[in-house]
């Protein structure tokens, strides 16, 4: 059946590289940070996610290949 | 005060590509459901891991999420009771002692096990109640939700409740079982990564949790408290007013830690039934121990914030608040959401809010595919059309009366969300009824398992006498401060509780005791109408054992069970 490890994969690397794309292109704005004490927390979760998007592809599909 | 949340295109992009994922899993699964089984029970075909993380997910609802940040804010680490004490000795004891029976016995769900260890009558009547529970469950917690939306964000009430119904009835109407499963592991990923950007700003903003203790100290302190009561969880329990939550140790450890939870966890069929699709008995004993490892630590995921919110609104500088502006109260409800405002900017604040929309969607989903399997397996199948000798047209005809069920408890869900806005008293007293049950059946399922003496109309007498007792004590006794009768001395008072939490503690322990003590007297006067062969499988001393310690060591479910219970030591230790 499903190996849900693919779609979790693939909805945080999206998630990911879509984030950490929009913390690039806001961080120079003034205001946008001011709610998370000038933490641009969109870059941290951005990256955190791909990286965890990206494990998540690659444990499923390692996980494919032994099968 | 300006409550609307300035969302842009990203944090709309983020939901919708959430939902397309969420439904996308459920059209996949679409072509794999071909009988009834697959739909409703999963096939018995998941990893352990994957049924762990569904069967923590499905519990991990919105109710509990925005609730358990607003006790957070109310009582500090004394929440964690709910996690630590309240889950994991009855999550343990379900993995190692029950899962076996529940598993091996082939019953079908909780209210079949009933019927195969004690008789019909005793699986309709948890079978209606389960089913009317379950329904009521789903249709609060979605009014809570769209209310919630409503008034924080600006959405309209109405199109968000239809929507985020739809859209879980269209991923379990597409993959049933195994869909609210997958979906719930997504779910819980999203749940916990959503919500971790609020972990970190918000311990950040009060200098860590050293910060956070210094912060709270004189708020302990106006409060009438010790300076460390908002972090600490058995230190200050010695007497009910002493701490912030208002219960002594013993009613905890018995009422919350003994009946309340083994209640909940080793009978709600909405959690045990994660276990029941595990692929095999060993990943069915694991399962709930999978679940309890990240269980442990959502405390500090959404307790902590919580406390960090106690923080943030005795300080007037800060601008956080959650009053209520029509009722000038503060509305403890709101806390997590305007902790969402609070610190996250355009981009993680989507995420926040789909994170929130996800834990929406595993507890309603988790309700609609518990209730489906049994409406079709012990209320249809058994009273109105019973099984045929075709097995396969039975296997089809079935399928679709699951299909049907699930659109029918959507349905019906949503008109109880609409009713728990017009009279959500009534709502409220409702759900402290059916929760009620919980207690009397566990002490009739843990009798049943354990001594094979136990009869079916002790059973089915015990759980009834439980269950009124449990009124009993309801109608006579009453929170301190109780302005309606919904919250209890609907009868007449004749004992006043400090908190209302300590009057449901009593109450669960009442009807256990009265629904065991009944079921035993009365199994020792009735005759067992079942054969030793009839109980092989479902009752502890008439099954051979299985060596469930095959393997090597570490991938044994003991295992899992000595680490879990080791963890949960420490982390009590800790932050005792």
């Amino acid at each position: 059946m499903l190996d849900i490890r693919i779609p979790i994969g693939l909805l945080f690397a999206i998630f990911g590289v879509l984030i950490l794309a929009f913390g690039i292109a806001t961080n120079s704005y003034p205001d946008m940070y001011v709610k998370s004490m000038q933490i641009n927390i969109n870059l941290w979760s951005g990256i955190f996610m791909t990286i965890f998007g990206a494990f998540m592809l690659v444990w499923g599909k390692l996980a494919k290949k032994e099968e | 005060m300006e409550r609307t949340f300035d969302l842009q295109w990203i944090d709309y992009a983020i939901m919708l590509i959430y939902f397309v994922f969420v439904l996308g899993i459920g059209w996949v699964l679409k072509r794999y459901m071909k009988d009834a089984n697959a739909f409703l029970e999963a096939g018995r075909s998941m990893p352990a891991w994957v049924a762990g993380l569904a069967f923590i997910s499905a519990n991990l609802g919105a109710l509990e999420v925005m609730g358990m940040t607003g006790s957070g804010a109310k009582y500090g680490m004394m929440t964690t009771h709910f996690y630590w004490i309240g889950a994991i000795p009855a999550m343990i004891f379900l993995a190692i002692f029950m899962m076996p029976f529940y598993y091996g016995s082939k019953a079908r769900s909780v209210p079949e096990y009933l019927k195969l260890r004690f008789d019909e009558k005793t699986r309709g009547l948890n079978a209606i109640l389960f089913a009317v529970m379950t329904i009521l469950a789903s249709g609060i917690s979605m009014y809570a939700l769209a209310i919630l939306m409503e008034k924080v964000l600006g959405w309209n009430f109405n199109l968000s409740l239809i929507l985020s119904a739809a859209i879980v009835l269209g991923y379990t109407y597409l993959g049933g079982l195994s869909s609210a499963i997958y979906n719930e592991v997504l779910q819980f990923f999203i749940i916990v990564i959503g919500l971790f950007p609020i972990v970190c700003l918000s311990l950040y903003e009060v200098g860590g949790w050293h910060g956070l203790l210094e912060s709270l100290a004189p708020i302990a302190t106006s409060k009438g408290f010790a300076p460390d009561a908002f972090t600490t969880t058995w230190k200050y329990s010695g007497a009910a007013t002493s701490n912030p939550m208002g219960v002594e140790w013993y009613g905890v450890f018995a009422g919350l830690g003994f009946v309340l939870s083994f209640g909940y966890w080793c009978t709600n069929f909405l959690i045990v039934q994660r276990a029941m699709a595990a692929e095999s008995p060993v990943a069915a004993r694991k399962t709930p121990l999978i679940g309890a490892l990240p269980k442990m630590f959502i405390p500090f995921l959404i307790i902590v914030p919580g406390i960090v919110a106690l923080v943030l609104m005795n300080n007037p500088t800060s601008g956080f608040s959650i009053t209520d502006p029509t009722t000038g109260q503060p509305n403890y409800d709101l806390t997590i959401i305007m902790l969402l405002k609070h610190y996250l900017p355009s981009g993680v604040l989507g995420l926040g809010l789909t994170a929130l929309l996800a834990s929406f969607m595993s507890g309603m989903a988790g309700n609609v595919s518990a209730f489906n399997t049994v409406w079709t397996y012990d209320i249809y199948q058994s009273y109105i059309r019973p099984a045929t000798n075709d097995a396969e047209a039975d296997s089809k005809h079935y399928l679709k009366v699951g299909r049907l069920a699930t659109i029918f408890g959507v349905v019906v869900s949503i008109a109880a969300a609409y009713l728990a806005g017009l009279f959500g008293n009534i709502m409220d007293f409702l759900q402290t009824i059916f929760s009620m049950i919980n207690a009397p059946l566990f002490a009739v399922i843990a009798l049943g398992m354990f001594w094979k003496r136990t009869t079916g109309h002790a059973a089915f007498i015990g759980l009834l006498a439980g269950f009124a007792i449990a009124l009993l004590h309801h109608g006579l006794t009453a929170p301190m401060g109780a302005s309606t009768l919904v919250k209890g001395g609907w009868i007449s008072i004749v004992h006043v509780y400090p908190v209302e939490m300590a009057q449901n503690f009593w109450t669960a322990i009442f009807a256990c005791f009265t629904s065991a003590s009944l079921a035993i007297g009365l199994s020792l006067v009735t005759k067992q109408k079942k054969t030793d062969e009839e109980l092989v499988g479902l009752v502890y001393s008439l099954t051979p054992r299985v060596n469930m310690n095959e393997g090597k060591w570490i991938n044994r479910p003991s295992t899992l069970a000595w680490l879990v219970a080791i963890i949960g030591i420490i982390l009590t230790i800790l932050f005792w």
